[in-house]
């Protein structure tokens, strides 16, 4: 990999502030991520890891403070950036009234994607034999693969996401890790929160952002 | 001038700002209102067509015309928070719209007791009356949303998204209510035919119209800065003077 | 790994799913229809059977129903989304949010204000309207429902993260629109007395083109704030 590469700042959080029914979570906070970055939000319950990710996916508005994504403020180029984001939240974003099939089809086009094989992405989180049974059918940890299956085709190289490893079985988590060390190495980032321990990726690899609880 | 207006963005001087700016407006709106009503209500002549009971006009047109504008200042204060994201405009568009929603509803009153001598039931569907209804159901459905959000900066970004709605909508809903009204009863009398008011009945109008704007400005002023309390309490500002307070 | 941005196919991949959902959730369809037949059969039963009171009011109690039942049927235009977190990711897409938020709003349109045309003469039959006036009723239904659907999103996507958002969106929307319901109640009118209700359409149709264009962007806004 190339060290100029590594080193190339994509998400840069400016003294960014989140306050939630008047108290303040974070209070200008600061960072930068770089390409090749896999980075752990950590803290307690309640410290605002969450808001955090929503905050730098966009999705909610920081009290004070922006996110740059290559330089540009994300509210000046939502489209470039939507084009390269990857958010997965809390919520999976998988239809019951829709098969896995259908709702793997559905993330994808909706992303712009086009002419792809979606048995054989499903066949990469073992789901192969469940392409037409509805999700709404499906074990939570079905489920979650099922929204996580984009992770296996897309040329997003920011990866936000929130506890992806809720429900999925050692094996299952096993494998993610080892998707990000290869999408961090081929020059992609993802920001993570997760309450589970990592194996795959080392202590080394992974950088983490500490937020406490407040009182104040 | 945009750094200027930035520079009163912050809470703790606009808060200072309209502080010192309070008692003048506070005074002014006193002295209009004083002197329009007085004058409108004992010197005044007398209409030849309705007697006595026309100086209701006094109140009712003043009322009348300021519920607007106060719709269409929520509305600019609105998009200025929502668009250049300052938060003071949010605060503002906060604070006029429950003023706003009473200035209507005295307009409202005041249309329907004046009805009563020139109609002699309360209530018509005159179009008047009727879009000055709209706009009170307009109001109450900002202040609603933005009673409803528990986190006041989004309740003041989805409250204001509704009031720039419901601004470029009042024109249609007026234009519609106008129309509807003249189709459905083409002879009432029209109340108020300012071009043939004699000065003497028009001055104290005009004074009192120009009191209640500075009047709407005065109450905006006051709620704002409990506006700009309330949401900054956490700030080290606001606890200082909460003790400085608790002090005295 | 092939990637394009393409309104049409983002327009109709969002459309269909939404037509594959609802006819999997058949239940979405038929409530608000019937519902509008309930409200429209009470009515005779409160003013009283005579067929003259009945065709005078006939107008105004089908369109008012026929409002009631689009902002009902409304409530759960984006609920299911964002409950599952669809909606999120369709912020998050790299097509633009008014696009997306338009295939949704038709289609909830096709579902639910076409039946509703469809029903309306059945309904105009019972409540004794005008013969002539029947072209009329077609029409302004035709042209006045996408606007209720487009003026009622932003109410929804508004209270679409509130617990208990009914009541209020009543409110919220109720008065936006009155416009339609007076345009579109007196051309049927005129239609009745033989007089000319294109220029009434016209309007209706002015106003469809501007929230066809408006309404849209304001739907995409309400929707970022209730998903922050």
């Amino acid at each position: 990999m190339a060290e100029n590469q590594k080193s190339e700042v994509l998400v840069h959080a400016n003294e960014l502030t989140c306050i939630r029914e008047e108290r303040i979570l974070f209070d200008e906070l600061s960072f930068d991520i770089n390409a090749g970055d896999i980075v752990q939000i950590e803290g307690p319950n309640g410290a605002g890891k969450t808001s955090l990710l929503r905050i730098i996916a966009g999705l909610s508005r920081p009290y004070a403070g922006e996110v740059h994504y290559l330089n540009q403020n994300i509210t000046r180029c939502r489209d470039e950036f939507n084009h390269d984001l990857l958010y997965l939240g809390h919520l999976a974003g998988v239809k019951s009234e829709l098969t896995a099939e259908e709702n793997l089809n559905f993330n994808l086009s909706i992303s712009g994607y086009h002419d792809f094989d979606t048995s054989s992405i499903l066949s990469k989180v073992n789901l192969s034999g469940f392409e037409d049974a509805l999700a709404g059918h499906l074990s939570a940890g079905q489920h979650r693969r099922t929204a996580l299956a984009r992770l296996w085709h897309t040329n997003c190289r920011v990866w936000i996401l929130d506890e992806p490893f809720t429900a999925i079985d050692k094996k299952g988590v096993e494998e993610l890790e080892k998707l990000f060390i290869r999408h961090a190495e081929s020059g992609g980032c993802v920001i993570l929160t997760t309450h589970q321990d990592m194996g795959v990726v080392t202590e080394k690899q992974l950088r983490k952002i500490r937020l406490d609880y407040r009182f104040v | 001038m945009w750094k200027w207006l930035n520079s009163y963005a912050d809470p703790e001087r606009s808060y200072n700002l309209a502080g010192k700016l309070l008692p003048w407006l506070a005074c002014l709106a006193i002295a209009l209102i004083g002197v329009g009503t007085t004058w409108g209500l004992l010197f005044a002549p007398t209409d030849y067509q309705q007697g006595e009971s026309y100086r209701i006009i006094f109140i009712h047109v003043p009322a009348a015309s300021m519920s607007m504008m106060a719709y269409v200042s929520m509305a600019i204060a609105s998009f200025i928070g929502l668009v250049w994201q300052i938060k003071a405009a949010d605060w503002a568009a906060a604070s006029i719209a429950p003023i706003g929603a009473v200035i209507t509803f005295i307009a409202l009153v005041t249309g329907s007791t004046w009805g009563k001598p020139m109609w002699g039931t309360w209530w018509v569907w005159d179009a008047r009356l009727t879009s000055e209804l709209v706009l009170l159901f307009l109001y109450l459905g900002v202040i609603a949303l933005y009673a409803s959000f528990e986190d006041k900066v989004l309740a003041a970004r989805a409250a204001g998204i509704l009031a720039i709605v419901g601004v470029i909508n009042v024109p249609i809903i007026k234009y519609s209510v106008d129309w509807w009204s003249s189709l459905h009863q083409p002879a009432t009398i029209k109340i108020t035919e300012k071009s043939s008011m004699p000065m003497e009945m028009l001055m104290p109008l005009l004074i009192n119209i120009f009191g209640f704007g500075v009047m709407i400005a005065t109450i905006t002023l006051v709620r704002y800065r409990t506006e700009v309390l309330a949401r900054n309490g956490m700030r080290p500002w606001v606890r200082a003077l909460a003790t400085k307070e608790v002090a005295k | 790994m092939n990637r394009g941005i393409s309104y049409t196919r983002a327009f109709t991949t969002l459309f269909m799913r939404d037509i594959k959902i609802a006819i999997r959730h058949r239940g979405d369809i038929f409530n608000p229809l019937l519902f509008f037949i309930m409200v429209v059969t009470l009515f005779p039963l409160g003013v009283g059977p005579e067929p003259q009171v009945l065709s005078r009011v006939a107008p105004g109690i089908i369109w008012v129903a026929a409002l009631l039942a689009s902002m009902l049927s409304l409530e759960r235009l984006f609920k299911a989304d964002y409950n599952d977190g669809t909606l999120e990711q369709m912020l998050l897409s790299p097509q633009p949010l008014p696009l997306l938020v338009l295939a949704k709003v038709l289609a909830h349109w096709v579902l639910t204000g076409v039946p509703l045309i469809l029903v309306a003469p059945l309904l105009a039959v019972l409540l004794n309207l005008e013969s002539n006036s029947y072209g009329a009723l077609m029409a302004t239904l035709a042209l006045g429902t996408p606007v209720l659907s487009l003026l009622g999103a932003i109410g929804v996507a508004l209270t679409v993260g509130l617990r208990k958002g009914g009541v209020l969106l009543s409110l919220l929307i109720l008065p936006l629109y009155i416009p339609v319901l007076i345009f579109a109640t007196s051309a049927i009118d005129a239609s009745g007395m033989n007089l000319p209700y294109t220029p009434h359409l016209a309007i209706i149709g002015a106003i469809l083109a501007g929230s066809l264009i408006l309404a849209p962007i304001a739907i995409g806004a309400s929707l970022r704030v209730s998903t922050n």
